[in-house]
């Protein structure tokens, strides 16, 4: 079984995350691993952990601090990763996304072998779209089976559970394919010291657009969205807050009742 | 006026509100073009309700496919009628399903895609609250159709009486759209609560539940609301993963957000601080939540909790 999973560097959720002046996401700021990514490895590493055959490959997209996401990735276990990273693609979209990571895997299969399963997070938790997956399987026309809390992988199958409001469905596709999985999955683990040293040692393969076979366009310069305004948003500030000597509940219901609330 | 193709969301026909929603919001655009994915019976109902809110035709598409397959199948029937009708602009709400059938359907047409939208103008721009709500971006598609996926609760349905004219597509899924077949489902036990991204009142729950959500769902069901939970408590067991708000979670918009016993962490915050209104109760009274509650109450959400719903119940 050979496995991708993509990996995005994220700027920090608990720090400053701001923009700069050309309207892109400040990338320069703390940054780190997105957090649902970790669930993707973790669920490729199960698949092929115990195999000497299989291997997982953690693939990035992003600047020069994209790569720490990758080492994260190799620290956890992922036998190999792959940095993509070139000046025009900052700016990218969703849809310039998704076409750079399906021109890597494409790339990983001619240079290494086919791929059995892409393994992806639910979102980013930077941008938060959750469409990335579904374009990437839509651009190489694989099956692809989202938002799975499970998964159970054949040799032929991949199968998850994919929990909604009222039903969870199960939904199967046949390899190659792609699947997304929640934070429901699995428990990450956090990288061993021997897994630390390990991952010094594991190759990163680094590419940049045209190594792709694709050109600017693939990046800000051909976004299909354009942001035509953007500013802080004014920032909710604090109401009233009183402290309850018994009557709080009534007081509470007594604010919802002066918003027309109840 | 061109059209613009509203996708419908449905149970067995009944048309959510958050549909109705993306009605109020094409009729800005254009003239509002309702895509049905169901049986012919079942569009035969919706339009009825959609006609009301403004939509022109229903375009009901029936292929069994669509109830069999994940996805692909829907994002190729968005996709042939958007090369079919040229429409102005296509809309979708931002749920699980039907933000990826857009996201397909847009590559398939060489479109952009905005998420997440809280407000739609008439030239096809949309506005999006990001990183936890502390911007907001107005994008524009700028080449193919602009798809755009927007968040229930952003705006209020809007009655206009319009035709509602049913026609039947014959579009078929081509068997490339026939690979993630659904193989089994389980359904859940009805809450008799309303959905949590759609419900105009949440009440949420966190670790200061100590894992009893008696209070916080008696209340909710005072206020005919829905029950969230924080990410610690649904960490912790004492709630389904399907009720979590916040980053890794569900987000949630509604008329009146009620945190109890949340703290109101920053990946909590992504999910929730969209609301109109916000509500905390917190033992803590330096609780980052009371930053950006409208109203707060320090105390003990199980003396506080119980009163007030006592209190709503006492109005009714």
């Amino acid at each position: 079984m050979r496995i991708v999973t993509f990996v995005k560097y994220v700027p920090d959720a608990a720090g400053d995350r701001s923009f700069e002046s050309d309207n892109t996401v400040d990338r320069e700021t703390d940054g780190l691993l997105s957090e649902l990514d970790e669930y993707a490895i973790e669920e490729a590493l199960n698949l092929t952990d115990k195999d000497k055959g299989s291997e997982t490959i953690a693939v990035t997209v992003g600047p020069d601090d994209a790569k720490d996401a990758v080492r994260k990735a190799l620290q956890m276990g992922a036998d190999k990763g792959v940095h993509v990273n070139d000046d025009a693609i900052s700016g990218a979209d969703a849809v310039g996304t998704a076409k750079i990571l399906a021109a890597t895997v494409k790339k990983v299969e001619e240079d290494e072998g086919p791929i059995d399963l892409i393994i992806t997070g639910l979102a980013s938790t930077d941008g938060q779209m959750s469409v990335v997956p579904a374009m990437v399987a839509e651009l190489l026309g694989r099956p692809a089976a989202t938002q799975g809390s499970s998964l159970e992988v054949t040799d032929t199958t991949a199968t998850i559970r994919r929990d909604g409001d009222t039903a969870s469905q199960y939904v199967e596709v046949a390899l190659p394919a792609l699947v997304s999985v929640t934070d429901q999955i699995n428990e990450p683990r956090y990288p061993s010291f021997k897994g630390i040293m390990k991952a010094k040692k594991k190759p990163v393969a680094q590419y940049d657009l045209g190594d792709l076979g694709l050109d600017a366009s693939a990046g800000g310069a051909g976004a299909l969205t354009q942001i035509i305004e953007l500013a802080p948003a004014p920032g909710r500030t604090a109401g009233e807050v009183v402290t309850d000597e018994g009557d709080g509940g009534q007081k509470l219901v007594d604010w919802l009742a002066s918003k027309k609330l109840v | 006026m061109s059209e613009v193709l509203v996708l419908v969301d449905h149970a067995d026909g009944k048309v959510r509100k958050s549909t109705l929603e993306l009605l109020a919001f094409a009729r800005r655009i254009g003239t509002p073009v309702a895509v049905f994915v169901g049986d012919a019976a079942a569009g035969e109902a919706a339009a009825t309700t959609l006609g009301e809110h403004g939509a022109e035709k229903v375009l009901v598409a029936s292929d069994p496919a669509y109830g069999e397959y994940l996805v692909a199948a829907h994002a190729e029937l968005l996709a042939a009628l958007v090369q079919e009708r040229q429409p102005a602009a296509v809309i979708v709400t931002a749920g699980a399903e039907d933000r990826e059938v857009a996201a397909r359907a847009a590559i398939k047409t060489g479109s952009g895609i905005i998420t997440d939208a809280v407000d739609v103008a008439a030239d096809g721009s949309a506005s999006q609250q990001v990183f936890a709500a502390s911007y907001n971006v107005t994008s524009k598609v700028a080449q193919g159709v602009p798809f755009i996926a927007v968040k229930p609760n952003s705006t209020a349905p809007e009655p206009a009486a319009a035709a509602g004219t049913v026609e039947a597509v014959s579009f078929a899924p081509t068997d490339a759209a026939k690979t993630a077949r659904i193989v089994k489902v389980e359904e859940k036990a009805a809450s008799g609560r309303p959905n949590l991204t759609e419900a105009a009142i949440v009440v949420s729950g966190g670790r200061g539940t100590g894992g009893d959500f008696a209070a916080v769902e008696a209340l909710a069901d005072s206020l005919g609301a829905a029950v969230g939970a924080s990410r610690a408590a649904v960490d912790a067991g004492w709630y389904p993963h399907s009720h979590q708000v916040g980053q890794t979670g569900k987000a949630v918009s509604p008329q009146l957000y009620v945190a109890a016993g949340i703290s109101g962490a920053i990946q909590h915050r992504a999910g929730m601080q969209t609301s109109k209104n916000i509500v905390a109760i917190n033992k803590d009274d330096e609780a980052p939540i009371f930053e950006l509650a409208d109203f707060g109450v320090v105390g003990d959400l199980f003396q506080v909790l119980p009163q007030a719903t006592d209190a709503v119940n006492a109005r009714k």
